[in-house]
């Protein structure tokens, strides 16, 4: 088993659908974060078979966990101080979700003034249905997975 | 400031006060004949809509303000590029009020987060039309004396019929309604729909034969089949004259039955049916004014 060192102050972000880490990396914006990341592809898992896993060696406040909890909300994440667990947080879908996912619809008004910024509201939380501010356009979170 | 995106940006008390001022408008027009003396009212259509237009110039005019417009892109600085939040934002310093009309979904919405005015969506694309809505409940509420308490059918193009759609989601906030949606299988009202309904205990049910409900109906609310909305002519052809209301069906109408259109009509109506007291579809249109007027008082807080 590959060993990573631990980290003194982050986030452990642990029950990655294996594959996806890499998406999240991109939406967590962790290229434009000076710190250390490790991506851990494919590690064994005993709830999943296989998992993905990110660690992040940075201040706690740095990462935006709304739209982790957008993208999978399965997700367990470890918040790490002084090289310890401090605390699991529970992710909870967010209310709104900006310019991460795009509106498709070709007759919405995103489709013609780029400019404008692709925000999605949740619509329904039970069916994890987003709806795309301007035209009600549906995105389902569920169906994306 | 408010703007009128959707028709339930209002609350149902909000409507009452709404309805009610367009009621004062239609018994003492002379009342509010300089209500908007010196206000203007901008008409940004940037697709063509004669009606829906000419309605909110009658209103403002009515009301003692004047217009000023567009009525379609190509006559406005969007044809060279300009962006609805850059063209609202100078149309916040020409005028008081805008009403727009745009093809894109969302139109109006990314202008009344720009304006300095208040912005009433004059419908865009297949999206939201709220002054229809307004004009629809009003109508009911006009003639049958109040909204609620009766059987509405809702005949033709159910699929992609906007208004239909509007009207339904506004009527449900209302009590003891119960819904007859007559169309054709190919065109019945949306599963989001029926789903909603049977989550709030509403009762309603779907039927293919116009003649077979007609007798239970208190409202007849009959739409067009839209031929921009098929992708192919065979099918648009072949339900296009699904449903045409003529004197024949209308027999078996109850006497007090009111029919709604949103205009305009192909030949769904016949117009033999246009005489017949239960047609309420122009006097429709006259209301589309009365509420329009109520609607520039209410949002420019001259009421």
């Amino acid at each position: 088993m590959l060993n990573v060192g631990k980290i003194e102050e982050g986030f452990v972000l642990d029950h990655i659908k294996a594959g996806k880490s890499l998406e999240l990396y991109e939406h967590l914006q962790l290229d434009k974060l000076d710190c250390t990341v490790a991506i851990i592809k494919n590690a064994r898992s005993a709830k999943m078979g296989k998992k993905d896993i990110l660690k992040v060696e940075c201040d706690i406040d740095m990462l935006d966990l709304d739209i982790l909890a957008f993208i999978d909300h399965s997700i367990t994440v470890n918040v790490i101080r002084n090289g310890e667990i401090q605390e699991k947080k529970e992710l909870v879908l967010p209310n709104q979700i900006r310019n991460v996912i795009k509106c498709h619809n070709p007759r919405c008004i995103t489709s013609i003034e780029q400019e404008l910024p692709h925000i999605f509201y949740l619509a329904d939380p039970e069916r994890e249905i987003y709806r795309c501010k301007y035209c009600e356009e549906k995105y389902s979170a569920i169906a994306a997975k | 400031m408010r703007h009128l995106m959707s028709p339930l940006d209002f609350t149902t008390q909000e409507l009452d006060k709404l309805f009610d001022l367009a009621g004062d408008i239609e018994r003492n027009p002379g009342k509010y004949a300089h209500a908007c003396d010196g206000k203007i009212l901008a008409t940004c259509f940037y697709e063509p809509s004669t009606r829906t237009r000419l309605s909110f110039e009658s209103a403002m005019t009515r009301l003692g303000g004047r217009v000023i417009g567009f009525s379609d892109a190509n006559s406005s600085s969007a044809a060279k590029g300009e962006s609805v939040s850059d063209t609202i934002r100078v149309i916040s310093c020409y005028a008081d009020i805008c009403a727009m009309r745009h093809p894109k979904e969302g139109a109006p919405m990314v202008a009344a987060e720009r304006s300095g005015i208040p912005v009433i969506n004059a419908g865009d694309g297949g999206h939201q039309h709220p002054t229809q809505t307004l004009t629809d409940l009003l109508t009911i509420r006009s003639l049958k004396g109040s909204l609620g308490g009766f059987t509405i059918g809702l005949c033709g193009d159910l699929k992609f019929g906007r208004t239909v759609h509007s009207l339904i989601h506004a009527l449900i906030r209302y009590d003891n309604i119960r819904y007859l949606f007559i169309s054709p299988e190919e065109l019945r009202v949306p599963d989001y729909i029926t789903d909603m309904l049977r989550g709030r205990g509403i009762p309603f049910r779907e039927v293919i034969r116009l003649e077979d409900v007609m007798p239970d109906l208190d409202l007849l609310y009959m739409t067009r089949v839209q031929k921009e909305r098929f992708f192919n002519e065979e099918d648009y052809v072949r339900l296009k004259d699904f449903y045409i209301l003529d004197a024949q069906k209308l027999a078996r109408a109850k006497d007090d039955m009111l029919i709604l259109h949103p205009l305009p009509r192909v030949n769904e109506i016949s117009v033999e049916v246009d005489d017949d007291p239960r047609a309420a579809y122009f006097k429709q249109a006259q209301y589309g004014v009365y509420v329009r007027m109520a609607l520039i008082l209410t949002l420019l807080e001259l009421a």
